[in-house]
């Protein structure tokens, strides 16, 4: 697509460009060149010698059990993140678009979490299930006699941690479930109540369905926000742990290099989840709007 | 609705109101805890009902003048800091891409596809596939602890980039022969009429890119070493490093509370923008 009437100069649309090119230049393909020639050497730790090792990095890195643990962390999270995450908003979504009156006050108390800071979201959830302060950990033991630890059993810190993601996401999927939900002509509804579909059938039959797109674009974006936006909500809660058990990719990417100076290994680890990060823009892409069909 | 059921509305209101109070309560809890004193906080049920401890609270975390384990920054500098941050972002990001949009839209020259594709691309890179060499470059330009370290690096956007391409096509061309005819140049046509037409988009990147530049975790954790240089979000996970025991929970939650307002009041203000933004810049 372009547009027939153009203006002509030589030098003013480089000037327009040039701000935007500088700094994805300096501070996108350098660093991303660096990382892929990094993740083919070995540094030490003071920076002070380099050697070429080819692939060394990547069979060390898939023969490192942390990491592959560290997948397999990353996908029961991100699972974990987005199926709840979907379903609780379409529930809300079907629910308040039912609502004759007082829609707009449940929709702006609902969209206020995707104003807090994923860090900030992890903060407000360790303080409720802190087992010596936290006071949903004090009902619970007191009520269900359930000792809820999320610094010492790894199943409670990785239910924290998607607590807090899911929290932080609803804003999000709600809305566009809702914007979906609302798109869809009510003359089809109508038709279907006057042949006798009741809610739930007519829901089911034609407007799960409908919002299949709505859904499979939020799916991908769900998987995108638990791989790397969710970053914040791990480092601010369990730093990963207990053990490694919520270290997912990011966080290792950035434990390894920042913390333990394992360049190579991090650079190495940065490669893979940039391949990730591509097959799912690709997906997005590629699939969202052609290939999903009613 | 096609039909009256008061049970299902009934329903669909009690849904609701469950849905705001699993939201709402974690909120609340915070406010709550912040109007305590730290004692009251301490020991296990802590108390569901506004104290009276709200300004000493809020004026401890405000000059740092707290006495907990953690970093004791004083959280009026963070939320400054986090304000020009997150504004130099958004204003940034607008600025840059609306000009590098203008280029491509209104303009022939030699790679431009080229260009194009590469602002596309950087949608596949974000800073956590390339945070140790990011933080490298920023180090050697001597950037580290400055708004200039905070703020360029997150500045260039190809979601911004796109979103005012796919305005700027379906601006009537006549309005370029028009302007010509005028006799106005390529920049008077940005200004006068570009510019003008382009309100409520810039209103919408602004609610999405002020959230994003204001909430950032990753990068001004690795960019500032040094507490004045701190934003609102990183002081807080500072704050925390005292440990449990050691925290000062009710000077966090305020932390907390006043982290959360700038960006809540713009989203529910600006909130049919806000709605905007997100379903455009996500298509």
């Amino acid at each position: 697509m372009e547009k027939r009437v153009l203006f002509q100069s030589s030098w003013l649309p480089w000037a327009l460009l040039a701000p935007q090119i500088a700094i994805i230049s300096i501070f996108f393909f350098w660093p991303a060149g660096q990382a892929v020639l990094q993740s083919f050497q070995i540094q030490d730790a003071f920076g002070l010698s380099r050697e070429w090792v080819g692939l060394e990095n990547f069979r060390a890195l898939f023969a490192d059990e942390a990491y592959l643990e560290s997948f397999k962390t990353t996908a029961v999270f991100s699972f974990l993140v987005a199926a709840l995450g979907i379903s609780i908003s379409l529930l809300l979504a079907v629910f308040a678009d039912r609502i004759v009156r007082g829609g707009l006050f449940y929709k702006t108390l609902l969209i206020v979490p995707y104003a807090v800071a994923p860090a900030v979201a992890g903060v407000l959830w360790i303080f409720m299930f802190s087992p010596s302060i936290g006071v949903v950990a004090y009902w619970l033991s007191q009520f269900f006699g359930f000792e809820a630890n999320y610094l010492l059993n790894a199943n409670h810190a990785m239910a924290l941690i998607v607590t807090a993601a899911v929290w932080k996401q609803i804003s999000y999927n709600f809305l566009f479930f809702l914007a979906g939900l609302q798109s869809i002509p009510k003359s089809l509804i109508e038709a279907a109540a006057i042949d006798g579909a009741r809610p739930w059938r007519r829901f089911w039959t034609i407007q799960f369905p409908l919002l299949s797109p709505t859904t499979f674009f939020l799916l991908v974006i769900n998987m995108v926000y638990s791989f790397f936006d969710t970053f914040a909500i791990i480092d601010a809660t369990t730093h990963g742990g207990p053990g490694r058990d919520t270290a997912i990719l990011v966080y290792k990417v950035y434990y390894d290099g920042f913390k333990a100076l394992d360049l190579g290994g991090s650079a190495a680890q940065s490669v893979v989840l940039m391949v990730l990060v591509i097959a799912l823009t690709v997906v997005q892409f590629r699939y969202v709007e052609k290939k999903v069909q009613y | 609705m096609v039909e009256r059921r008061p049970s299902l509305s009934v329903l669909a209101h009690i849904i609701m109101v469950l849905g705001i109070l699993v939201v709402a309560f974690p909120i609340y809890l915070a406010f709550i805890a912040s109007t305590h004193t730290a004692q009251d906080i301490a020991q296990a049920p802590m108390p569901l009902l506004p104290g009276n401890n709200f300004w000493q609270t809020y004026s401890a975390a405000l000059n740092g003048s707290g006495g907990g384990a953690g970093s004791n920054a004083p959280v009026a500098r963070m939320m400054w800091v986090s304000l020009v941050t997150a504004l130099v972002i958004t204003f940034g990001k607008i600025t840059i891409s609306m000009l590098s949009a203008f280029a491509i839209v209104y303009f022939r020259f030699p790679f431009k596809g080229f260009f194009f594709w590469s602002i596309f691309v950087t949608l596949m890179l974000p800073v956590e596939v390339r945070i140790g060499p990011t933080y490298q470059v920023v180090s050697d330009l001597g950037m580290l602890n400055t708004y200039a370290g905070l703020t360029i690096p997150l500045i260039a956007s190809a979601t911004a980039t796109f979103l005012f391409r796919q305005f700027f096509l379906t601006v009537p061309e006549e309005m370029v022969e028009a302007a010509r005819m005028d006799g106005a140049g390529p920049m008077r046509f940005f200004w006068d009429i570009l510019l003008p037409l382009s309100k409520t988009s810039i209103a919408a990147l602004f609610v999405i890119q002020f959230i994003y530049g204001w909430n950032q975790y990753l990068w001004p954790l690795l960019a500032t070493t040094s507490e004045d240089m701190y934003p609102v979000v990183i002081g807080i996970k500072r704050m925390i490093a005292g440990g449990e025991g050691g925290n000062e929970w009710n000077i966090v939650m305020a932390t907390v509370i006043l982290a959360m307002l700038p960006p809540t009041v713009v989203v529910v203000f600006m909130q049919r923008w806000f709605v905007k933004g997100l379903v455009d810049t996500e298509k």
